[in-house]
C-alpha cells in the first residue's frame, strides 16, 4: 500500500491544528470553521478509502487465502534511536481494529466540525469567542486520537496518548472564564494522567522483559513464507510466552510480571475510559462546548482504554487473571452508573454516566472473551459495540446540543414537552434511544446482544448482571426521553421565543447519525474485526448476516428486558405524576446516594485534601522551601562569588592575555607530565 | 601527477569559482550596481552549497595528493553544515552591509568571508600539517580584516588589533609545538606522526609538544585559558563578524581539532591528550559560565556563552568514538541554528535601535513579540530545553561520552550536567527580562527588514525542526561508521 494516503490522514489535522492555531484569529470565524471542517472532510474521505482498501480489496498483505486478516505496516519511521533495542518509532499500522477507528473518529469529528458550526454561534448568529481556537483544538485532537489507533508500537500510542489527554483538557476548559470549566479541565488531565502513571509503569515492565516496544512483536508471530517482515497474522507470538514463561520474568508479590504489567497497562485505560474509580473526571468534563462531549467524551477518546485493552489482547490472553480484574471492574462501573444515571437532572450528565455505563459493557465483553467461547465472541462484541455506541451516543450528545441551544439550559426542567417546537431533534434523539435500548432493528440491539451472549458463554452470573445493567440503561434514556419531550405541555412559549430546529449545519449531523444507527447494526463484524483475524462463521459476509448469526434465546430475553424497562418509563414519566416523587421517598436513601453518584466525589476529596495534602504534601513542602532551595540559594551564592572573584583574568589589556595564555599552554604541559611520566 | 585527484576537492575547488565571481564582479562592476555584491555572492554560495549535497563524482579514495588532503563522507558532511551557516550568516549581513560606512566595501565582506572559509575546509580536510597551517593561517588573517571592517568605530579597531596579537602568538606557540613533533616523529603526515608516536615513546617533549599544538587550535576554539580574546573581540567587532566567529570558524576548529588529535595523536590519546583536554573541557565549561552570568551586553553575553558551548563540544572529542564524532557534527549543526538565531535578533535590534544590552531587552515580548519569541527558542535551545534541538544536541554529546567508559569521563560529564544548570540560569535571564520585565523605555516596535526575518524563520525552523527529527544524527552516525 502507497504511504501518501495514510501519511495524509495524519497530516492534513496536524497541518489544520497550526494553520488555525497560528494565524486562525488573522482569519474570519467562518473561513477558519470552513477550513476545519474541510480539512476534516479531507482526511473523513481518505481513511474511508484506507479501511476500504484494508477491508474489502483482498489484496494479499491484507488477507491470506484463507480469509485471515493480517496486520500490515504501512510505515515505520525511526524517530529516536537510543540504542539497538531501544528504539523509539512513529508508524502507522493497519489491521481490523485500527482500520475500524479509521472510520469511527473521522466520521464523528467530521460531524462535530460540522455541527459545530451552527452550534459555536449564539441565536442572533453572533459566534462565540475564540471560535477558531476552538477548531483548531478540534484538529489537534483529530490529529492525536489518530495516531493513537495507528501507532505500530506502544510507546507511540502513549505519545498520543498523552496527545489526546492534552487536547481534552483544552477543549474541557475552552470557557476558561468560566471556574467550573478550569476546576473540570483540570480534575480531567489529573485525574487520567494519574492513571497513565500506571500505564507509563506498565509499559516500561512490559518492555523491558521483552525488549520492545513494537505490537507486530509483542501480540503476533511472523508468518514464514509471505513476502517482507510488515506482514504478521494475528495470534500470540510464542517467544513471548516463552520469556514470560521462563525463570527471566520473576514473581512479584504474588503474580507474574506480566499480570503486573497488563495490570498497571490497564490502569491507564481505566483511567481514559473513566472506569470506577477513576471515572469521576468524566461527569465534570461536561462543561466543555456539547460538540466536544459527542466527540471526546462520548465517541473517541474515551474508547481509548477498551481500544488499549483490544489492542493487547493476545498478551491479555496470556495472562487471565488480568481479564477477571477487567470484568469486575467493567461489571460494577456498568451497574454504578447505570444507577447514579436514574437520578440525574442535568441531561448532559445522564448521557455522561450512560457512556461510562456503556464503556464499561466493552470493558466486561473484553473481559469475558475466551478464544474457546464461540470463537472469542466477546473481543468482536466489545469492538462492535464501540463502533455502534460511538454513532448513537454521539447522536444523543448532539440532540443533547441541539436541546440546550434552544433552550439555555442543561436541566431537563427547563424542557418538558419539546416534540412538538423541535420534531428533527425529537425523532433523532428517539431513534438515539431506541438504539442504546437495544431494540431491533437498531444499532445497539446487535453489539449489545453479541456482548450478552459472550457474558453467558463465561458465567451466568455475568449475564444476569449485565442483562440488568441493559434493562437499567433502556430505562433510564427513556426516562430521559419523556422528561425532555414529554411529562407537561408548555402552552405560554411566544411563538418567536419558541423553542424551534436548528440551522442545517446542525440538523444534518443528526439525520446522518440517526439512520447510521439504523442500520450500523447489520455491519457484519464477525467477518470483519475479530481476535485473531479469522472471521467467525463459515461462508460469506452479507449485510443480514449478523441477523442469521443472532442466538435467539439470548437475543429474545435481553429483548423483552428493554422492552419491559421501556413500559416502565412511559408509564411513570410521559405524563405528569406523582409516582416518580413516591419511588424517591419510599428510598430515600438510596436516591440520595444515586443523586450524589455514591459520594466518590467526596471520598476524594477527603483523600487529597485531609489526607495527601496534610499529611503528606506539607512536609514535602517544608523539606523543599528549606533543605533544598536552602541548598539551590547556597550554591547560586558560591557560584556568584567564584564568578566576582574571577572577573579580574578578564582585564581588557592585550599583553595580560598573551601572558596567561603562554602560562596556561606551559602549565598544561607541564602538569601532564609530571602527572603522566 | 594525476590530475584527476583535483576532482577530490570538488567543495573547494567550487568555492574558489564561486570566490572569483564575487571577486570579478566587486572589481568591474559599475559603482551603481555594486547593490547587487550582497545578492551576487549568496546565490553563488547557495550554489556552492547544493553543490556540497550532489553526490560524489568519484568513487572510492577520497584522499588526494600522496595523503595530504582527504575528503571522506564526515569531511563532507562538516563542510555542508558550515555552507548552510555561512550562508544564514550572509543573508544576515545583507542589511548591515548598507550601512553607509560599510557598503563602499561591501564587496570585501563577502570575498573576505568565502577565504576564509576557504582556509577552514582546508582545515578540515588536511592530513598533513603543512597544509594545516595554511588552512589556519588562510582561516585567522582575513578575519582580523573583518573584524576591523567597522574601523570608523574605535572598538571594531581595537578588537581586530587584540585578535591580530594574539592570534599571531598562538600561531608561534603552535609551529613551536609542531617543530617539537618533526623532531621526534620526522614527519608531518598524520599518519607519520601516528606511526612514530606510540604509548611505549610517551616523554615530556611530546607532551610540551601536544599542549603547544592543543593550545595553538585551542585557542580558535577559545577554550579556556586561551580565550581570553574573545569577549572583547566579539563585543567590538560588527554582528555579523562576531556570528560569524562564534558559529563558522568554531565548528571548522572543533572539527578539525578532532581530526587532528584522533588521526596524529590516537595512539596516545590515554596516554596523553585525554587529561589535557580533560581539564581545559572543565575549565572551559565553568569558566565561561561563570563569565557569562554577570554579562549586560548581549555580544560579551554570546562570546562568554560560546565558550561554555564549546567546552560541550570538545565532550565529543574527548569521548574518541564514532559517535563522538557525529555528536559533534550534530552539535555544530544544531548550534549554528540556535546561535545564529540569538545573533539574529541581537543584529535586527541592534541595526533598527543601536541598543545592545541585556536591559534594553525589557518588555520586548509587548513590542515586538516574533523576536522575542524567536529569542526565547534560541535561548532554551542553547540551554538544551527538549523537545527543541539543543536538548538532543547535549543528549547525543553526553551519551556518546559516557559511552567511551571509563569512570573519570563520567565524572567530565556529571560536571558539565551541572553547568548546564548554571547555564540555564543566565539564558533565562535574558527571556525574563523579555517576557517579565517591565521597563519604561522599551523598545519601540520596529520591522526588521526582508533578509534578517528570512534568516530567523530558518534558524526557527533549525531549532524546532532538527529537535523534531533528531534522527538526523543517525545519517550523521551511520555516515561515519
Amino acid at each position: 500500500m502507497d504511504i501518501t494516503l495514510p501519511l495524509l490522514i495524519l497530516v492534513i489535522p496536524l497541518f489544520m491544528f497550526l494553520l488555525l492555531g497560528l494565524t486562525g484569529m488573522k482569519m474570519s470565524h467562518r473561513l477558519a470553521g470552513t477550513l476545519g471542517t474541510l480539512g476534516m472532510g479531507t482526511v473523513l474521505v481518505l481513511s474511508y478509502i484506507t479501511a476500504f482498501t484494508y477491508f474489502f480489496s483482498g489484496a494479499p498483505e491484507f488477507v491470506t487465502q484463507a480469509g485471515e486478516r493480517l496486520q500490515f505496516t504501512v510505515f515505520n519511521a525511526t524517530w529516536l534511536q537510543f540504542t539497538d533495542s531501544l528504539v523509539i518509532r512513529l508508524g502507522f499500522l493497519l489491521d481490523p481494529i485500527s482500520a475500524m477507528m479509521l472510520v469511527v473518529i473521522p466520521t464523528i469529528s467530521f460531524m462535530v466540525h460540522l455541527y459545530s458550526l451552527g452550534y459555536m454561534r449564539d441565536h442572533h448568529g453572533v459566534y462565540e469567542h475564540g471560535f477558531q481556537r476552538f477548531y483548531a483544538f478540534l484538529s489537534l485532537f483529530s490529529f492525536s486520537m489518530l495516531g493513537l489507533v495507528v501507532a505500530t508500537n506502544i510507546f507511540q500510542m502513549y505519545i498520543f496518548w498523552e496527545l489526546v489527554g492534552a487536547s481534552s483538557y483544552l477543549l474541557i476548559g475552552f470557557y476558561y472564564k468560566k471556574p467550573s470549566a478550569v476546576s473540570a479541565s483540570k480534575k480531567a488531565f489529573i485525574v487520567t494522567r494519574f492513571a497513565d502513571l500506571g500505564f507509563l509503569i506498565g509499559i516500561l515492565v512490559l518492555s523491558f522483559y521483552t525488549g520492545t516496544f513494537d505490537f507486530a512483536s509483542l501480540t503476533s508471530a511472523p508468518v514464514d513464507g509471505i513476502a517482507g517482515v510488515s506482514q504478521v497474522s494475528i495470534s500470540t507470538a510464542e517467544n513471548i510466552r516463552n520469556i514470560f514463561a521462563s525463570s527471566a520474568a520473576p514473581m512479584f508479590m504474588g503474580a507474574s510480571v506480566l499480570t503486573w504489567a497488563l495490570v498497571l497497562i490497564f490502569m491507564g485505560g481505566m483511567g481514559k475510559s473513566a472506569m470506577m474509580p477513576l471515572h469521576i473526571w468524566l461527569p465534570d468534563a461536561m462543561e466543555g462546548p456539547t460538540p466536544v462531549s459527542a466527540l471526546i467524551h462520548a465517541a473517541t477518546m474515551v474508547v481509548a482504554g477498551v481500544y488499549l485493552v483490544a489492542r493487547l489482547f493476545p498478551l491479555y490472553l496470556m495472562e487471565t487473571a488480568a481479564l477477571d480484574i477487567i470484568v469486575v471492574v467493567g461489571a460494577l462501573t456498568a451497574f454504578y452508573a447505570a444507577m447514579v444515571a436514574c437520578t440525574q437532572v442535568d441531561i448532559k450528565r445522564v448521557l455522561a454516566f450512560s457512556t461510562i455505563s456503556q464503556i464499561a459493557f466493552m470493558m466486561v465483553s473484553l473481559g469475558v472473551a475466551r478464544p474457546e467461547i464461540h470463537h472469542g465472541v466477546g473481543y468482536m462484541a466489545g469492538m462492535f459495540h464501540l463502533f455502534t455506541h460511538a454513532m448513537f451516543k454521539a447522536l444523543l450528545f448532539l440532540c443533547a446540543g441541539a436541546l440546550i441551544h434552544a433552550i439555555g439550559s442543561n436541566d431537563y426542567t427547563a424542557m418538558h414537552g419539546l416534540r412538538k417546537y423541535m420534531p428533527v431533534t425529537h425523532i433523532t434523539f428517539l431513534i438515539g434511544c431506541l438504539a442504546i435500548a437495544g431494540i431491533i432493528p437498531f444499532a445497539g440491539f446487535f453489539s449489545k446482544d453479541e456482548i450478552l451472549t459472550a457474558c453467558f458463554g463465561n458465567s451466568t452470573v455475568w449475564y444476569i448482571w449485565m442483562s440488568v445493567v441493559a434493562g437499567l440503561t433502556a430505562f433510564y434514556m427513556f426516562r430521559l426521553y419523556y422528561l425532555i419531550f414529554w411529562w407537561k405541555e408548555h402552552k405560554v412559549h411566544h411563538p418567536e421565543h419558541a423553542p424551534h430546529d436548528q440551522p442545517w449545519t446542525m440538523t444534518l449531523p443528526l439525520v446522518i447519525l440517526a439512520v447510521v444507527s439504523c442500520v450500523a447494526g447489520f455491519v457484519p463484524f464477525g467477518f470483519l474485526v475479530t481476535w485473531n483475524g479469522k472471521p467467525m462463521y463459515e461462508g460469506s459476509a452479507s449485510f443480514l448476516t449478523n441477523l442469521q448469526h443472532l442466538d435467539w434465546s439470548v437475543a429474545g430475553i435481553s429483548l423483552a428486558v428493554a422492552i419491559v424497562a421501556i413500559i416502565i418509563a412511559t408509564v411513570m414519566y410521559r405524563k405528569e405524576n406523582p409516582l416518580p416523587a413516591k419511588m424517591k421517598n419510599a428510598l430515600p436513601a438510596l436516591w440520595d446516594w444515586c443523586y450524589h453518584r455514591f459520594y466518590w466525589d467526596e471520598l476524594y476529596m477527603f483523600i487529597t485534601h485531609k489526607i495527601i495534602f496534610g499529611c503528606v504534601s506539607r512536609p514535602i513542602a517544608w523539606f523543599d522551601r528549606h533543605i533544598i532551595d536552602g541548598a539551590m540559594d547556597g550554591l547560586a551564592a558560591v557560584t556568584n562569588k567564584a564568578s566576582v572573584a574571577i572577573k579580574g583574568l578578564q582585564s581588557g589589556k592585550v599583553q595580560m592575555y598573551v601572558w596567561f595564555y603562554l602560562v596556561g599552554a606551559l602549565l598544561l604541559g607541564a602538569i601532564t607530565a609530571i602527572c603522566l611520566i | 601527477m594525476d590530475y584527476s585527484q583535483f576532482l577530490v576537492m570538488k567543495q573547494e575547488i567550487a568555492l574558489i569559482v564561486a570566490f572569483l565571481l564575487v571577486f570579478l564582479c566587486d572589481t568591474f562592476m559599475p559603482k551603481r550596481s555594486q547593490g547587487a555584491i550582497g545578492w551576487i555572492s549568496i546565490i553563488a554560495f547557495a550554489a556552492v552549497t547544493a553543490f556540497g549535497f550532489c553526490p560524489s563524482l568519484l568513487e572510492g579514495n577520497p584522499d588526494a595528493f600522496s595523503g595530504m588532503y582527504s575528503a571522506g563522507v564526515a569531511e563532507v558532511n562538516i563542510k555542508n553544515i558550515l555552507n548552510i551557516g555561512a550562508l544564514i550568516v550572509m543573508i544576515q549581513a545583507l542589511r548591515w552591509a548598507k550601512e553607509d560606512m560599510v557598503k563602499i566595501r561591501r564587496g570585501e565582506f563577502y570575498e573576505l568571508l568565502l577565504v576564509t572559509l576557504f582556509g577552514m575546509y582546508l582545515m578540515i580536510s588536511s592530513r598533513h600539517f603543512l597544509l594545516f597551517v595554511i588552512g589556519l593561517e588562510t582561516a585567522s588573517l582575513p578575519l582580523a580584516a573583518m573584524v576591523a571592517f567597522d574601523k570608523h568605530r574605535y572598538e571594531s579597531r581595537e578588537a581586530a588589533v587584540k585578535y591580530i596579537l594574539t592570534a599571531v602568538f598562538s600561531t608561534a606557540i603552535f609551529l613551536m609545538g609542531l617543530s617539537f613533533v618533526y623532531a621526534l616523529s620526522g614527519s608531518l603526515y598524520f599518519d607519520g606522526i601516528a606511526a612514530a608516536v606510540t604509548y611505549e615513546g610517551v616523554n615530556t617533549l611530546l607532551v610540551v609538544a601536544l599542549a603547544f599544538v592543543i593550545s595553538g587550535i585551542g585557542f580558535k576554539l577559545s577554550l579556556v585559558p586561551f580565550h581570553l580574546w574573545t569577549a572583547d573581540v566579539y563585543q567590538g567587532a560588527p554582528t555579523p563578524v562576531t556570528s560569524y566567529l562564534s558559529v563558522i570558524s568554531k565548528g571548522a576548529a572543533a572539527f578539525a581539532f578532532l581530526v587532528v588529535l584522533w588521526k596524529a595523536f590516537g595512539t596516545v590519546y590515554s596516554e596523553a591528550w585525554e587529561w589535557m583536554l580533560y581539564a581545559l573541557i572543565i575549565l572551559t565549561i565553568t569558566i565561561g559560565n561563570l563569565f557569562a552570568m554577570r554579562q549586560r551586553n548581549m555580544k560579551r553575553f554570546l562570546a562568554f556563552s560560546s565558550i561554555s558551548q564549546a567546552g560541550y563540544i570538545m565532550l565529543g572529542v574527548i569521548a574518541y568514538n564514532y559517535m563522538g564524532m557525529a555528536a559533534l557534527m550534530y552539535y555544530v549543526l544544531v548550534y549554528i541554528f540556535s546561535n545564529l538565531a540569538a545573533f539574529g535578533v541581537i543584529g535586527a535590534i541592534e541595526n533598527a535601535t543601536g541598543k545592545v544590552w541585556m536591559d534594553d531587552y525589557k518588555g520586548l515580548y509587548k513590542t515586538n513579540p516574533r523576536l522575542a519569541f524567536t529569542m526565547m527558542l534560541a535561548m532554551f535551545s542553547l540551554a538544551g530545553i527538549p523537545p527543541f534541538a539543543g536538548f538532543f544536541s547535549k543528549f547525543f554529546i553526553f551519551t556518546s561520552a559516557i559511552n567511551q567508559g571509563s569512570v573519570a569521563i563520567y565524572v567530565l560529564v556529571l560536571i558539565a550536567l551541572i553547568n548546564t544548570i548554571i547555564s540555564l540560569y543566565y539564558y533565562l535571564l535574558v527571556v525574563k527580562a523579555m517576557f517579565i520585565s517591565q521597563d519604561d523605555c522599551t523598545i519601540a516596535t520596529f520591522r526588521s527588514a526582508c533578509s534578517e526575518r528570512f534568516a530567523l524563520w530558518v534558524c526557527v525552523a533549525g531549532i524546532v525542526g532538527l529537535g523534531i527529527v533528531s534522527c538526523v544524527y543517525n545519517h550523521l552516525l551511520e555516515a561515519v561508521l
